[in-house]
């Protein structure tokens, strides 16, 4: 018994950090119903723009924050309304393959920037630290980025439904035409979504990069957990997004617990299951 | 403007008409000297580039080594070396293979570096009977995953590096230097090396069984997981205190930092691939320090190469001087790769002839940088091996170092420190 339950414990536990893989998918999605297949690739850029930080600095990964944040939330701007912006239309395809090459030339960027080795980045003793709760051991870092998700997608709510901000990404959302005649500047709102999307990127990375190690090609490997957290848990609905999380975690350590061969082939299951019995996701959001 | 033409400047250019046929034929005499063209294979981009970082380097000196010409049968040759990219995917290694078969003709095709790289290169090779020599991936998933006949082997392509079976000795005698318990932990990935490794029949399993250890192997899991959570309980039910396996780093790391969490603490961790790089051990920081692997080459190898005379210490340290970086295992057997090269061009008895090629690969004999190579003292058809020993990671200063821990299977090799365990 107590070893399901430390499966399940753990599960939910990694569920925090596929939903802040997701977040920022969810976001973007969410507001102009763009499909980033780069996402992977800008987590694992800025787990690369930590390990610069902390390599110069000499300072811990969560003090490199301060400085991927902005950066990320930067390039999130430039890249929306310099390059993504204009793929945007009726066609959903233009977008999908210019974010798709966008991956394939972050990736190589990576490589000649930083070679092939992997790299990690050194959170110290909290990577190895862990409470006794009841007889299960919790580590500290997968329970600090699960508080972190939490707090990340909780602050993502209130931008949305309590600041002007989010009143003009909801706007833009519903309908970007009468948005526009409203006043929104479509492109300056779409901009300002895609940095914030990426600052949580930045936090994802950060995270992954203690958690494990990271190469320039593994961002395509964790795209798809990050798509399937938003499916599971309903397209647009950011608390969705953190409940799908939630259940891929679950379900692949429970798998694992039956056979580690089941461990990401159980996720996978749980998503198509979902994916089959509700199209639109458990909590969903947006209707097409 | 108007052409002025003198009577010098006419005579120039009549004797230049004059003299033209015997420019002609020093042109010819020149083409005398025959090319001979070395295809070459290696995954400069992508996830295995790690295992090339050192090609530049490396085909600078084999080139300076080159640029005389070898002799063969009396008559100097020319070596063309065509280097191409696998982008360490296995689809786009037999593409570039066929390129250089097909597209550049070469006379010789190499290539080095995991699997991915070497059966699709060699299999392209044995199709179109070009000779081939590959190196740098165990010989069993080169064998069987290109579905060899023990007994008939392959016609064109040769292959040099270690089996399973001595990394399980090289692992063993590491673990017999103290006393560390006989429970070891499993992990076994679901990949070409991890089935091979974790085979109930052919594998470390029954190996480490016979040997008096106990594994307990949770099953297969999928490259790239998040979380190791159910075996390592798995593992401290068992009350293991050795692990081992085959992982790829990413996958290593969330397990060291998942077992530390969890207050799984191995006296011993031998994993396969995952250490071999400086850059990974770094990355784990002090967790990285008194891990164990495998070591195929090293500074401290007591070997020099056939072709310069360079000895491995002075390999490596050119490495470090010319790059800034650390030394790596695949140095030595990329050197090496074009010594067996060198000495075939030289030995072979018509290099017009793919066949003469392959029969002088096949009757090499030649004490190169990683070992004697010589394809008579084989395990089976077409695969020699060189000597494996076992390593482990200590702090020297402010980095690590590979230290020689333990070799049995080849005392040449100077044992370098003693084996320490974790806790």
């Amino acid at each position: 018994m107590m070893e399901w339950t430390n499966a399940i414990v753990q599960g939910i536990l990694l569920g925090g950090l596929y939903a802040l893989f997701a977040a920022g998918l969810s976001l973007i999605f969410g507001v102009m119903r763009l499909v980033n297949i780069a996402h992977g690739d800008l987590i694992v850029l800025a787990a690369y723009f930590g390990l610069t930080t902390t390599v110069l600095l000499g300072v811990h990964p969560f003090v490199a924050l301060l400085f991927v944040v902005p950066v990320m939330a930067g390039l999130g701007y430039v890249l929306q309304r310099g390059l993504l912006n204009k793929t945007l239309g009726d066609d959903i395809l233009p977008p999908l393959l210019v974010t798709f090459g966008l991956s394939v030339i972050i990736q190589n960027a990576l490589l000649e920037g930083y070679t092939a080795d992997p790299q990690k980045l050194n959170g110290g003793a909290i990577e190895t630290a862990s409470l006794q709760v009841g007889g299960l051991a919790l580590g500290v870092l997968p329970l600090l980025t699960f508080g972190i998700a939490v707090a990340v997608i909780a602050l993502l709510q209130w931008v949305f439904y309590a600041t002007s901000l989010g009143r003009g990404f909801r706007a833009v959302s519903d309908n970007q035409d009468i948005a526009q005649i409203m006043g929104f500047n479509k492109s300056h709102i779409f901009g300002l979504a895609m940095a914030l999307a990426l600052a949580v990127t930045a936090i994802a990375g950060i995270l992954l990069g203690m958690r494990t190690s990271f190469d320039p090609s593994v961002g395509g490997g964790r795209l798809i957990f990050g798509f399937e957290a938003v499916i599971i848990g309903g397209l647009g609905n950011l608390w969705g997004t953190l409940a799908g999380g939630v259940i891929l975690g679950v379900a692949q350590t429970i798998g694992a617990k039956i056979d580690p061969g089941w461990q990401l082939l159980a996720g996978h299951i749980a998503f198509l299951v979902v994916l089959a019995v509700r199209p639109n996701g458990l909590f969903p959001r947006i209707d097409h | 403007m108007a052409i002025k033409t003198n009577r010098r400047k006419l005579l120039g250019g009549l004797a230049a008409t004059a003299a033209a046929p015997a420019i002609l034929s020093a042109t010819r005499a020149y083409a005398q000297t025959p090319t001979l063209r070395v295809g070459h294979v290696s995954p400069r981009t992508g996830p295995l580039a790690g295992f090339a970082e050192a090609d530049d380097y490396i085909l600078e000196g084999i080139q300076a080594a080159f640029s005389g010409g070898i002799e063969n049968n009396g008559k100097s040759y020319n070596i063309e070396i065509i280097s191409k990219d696998s982008q360490s995917n296995p689809n786009r290694a037999a593409e570039v293979a066929a390129d250089l078969i097909l597209g550049d003709e070469v006379d010789i095709i190499v290539a080095a570096s995991t699997p991915d790289t070497v059966n699709p290169v060699a299999d392209q090779a044995e199709i179109n009977e070009v000779p081939c020599v590959t190196t740098d991936c165990p010989w069993q998933p080169y064998f069987f995953g290109r579905n060899g006949v023990p007994g008939e082997g392959f016609q064109s392509t040769y292959h040099f590096f270690f089996g399973i079976e001595d990394w399980i000795a090289a692992t063993l005698d590491m673990w017999s230097k103290a006393d560390m318990g006989t429970q070891v932990a499993g992990l076994f990935p679901n990949d070409a090396d991890g089935n091979a490794f974790g085979d109930p029949e052919r594998g470390l399993p029954p190996a480490m069984a016979a040997a008096g250890y106990t594994v307990t192997d949770p099953g297969r899991y999928q490259p790239l997981s998040d979380d190791f959570s159910n075996q390592i309980a798995a593992f401290k039910e068992a009350g293991c205190t050795i692990v081992t396996g085959n992982m790829i780093p990413p996958d290593f790391a969330t397990f060291w930092a998942q077992a530390a969490q969890q207050g799984f603490n191995p006296k011993i961790v031998t994993i396969g691939k995952a250490l071999l790089f400086p850059s990974v051990i770094e990355g784990l920081g002090d967790r990285g320090n008194g891990l164990t692997t495998e070591v195929w080459w090293s500074p401290h190898h007591p070997y020099t190469s056939s072709l310069t005379g360079t000895s491995s210490r002075d390999l490596a340290e050119g490495y470090t001087a010319a790059s800034g970086r650390p030394w790596t295992q695949p140095i030595g057997f990329k050197h090496a790769l074009f010594e067996v090269v060198a000495d075939v061009v030289a030995r072979a008895e018509d290099l017009d002839d793919p066949a003469a090629i392959v029969a002088a690969i096949s009757s090499t004999n030649l004490n190169t940088m990683v070992g004697p190579v010589n394809w008579d003292n084989g395990p089976i058809n077409n695969v020699t091996k060189t000597p494996l020993v076992g390593g482990q990671w200590q702090r020297q200063g402010d980095g690590f170092e590979l230290q020689i821990v333990g070799n049995a299977s080849a005392p040449e090799i100077p044992i370098t420190a003693d084996l320490q365990l974790l806790n």
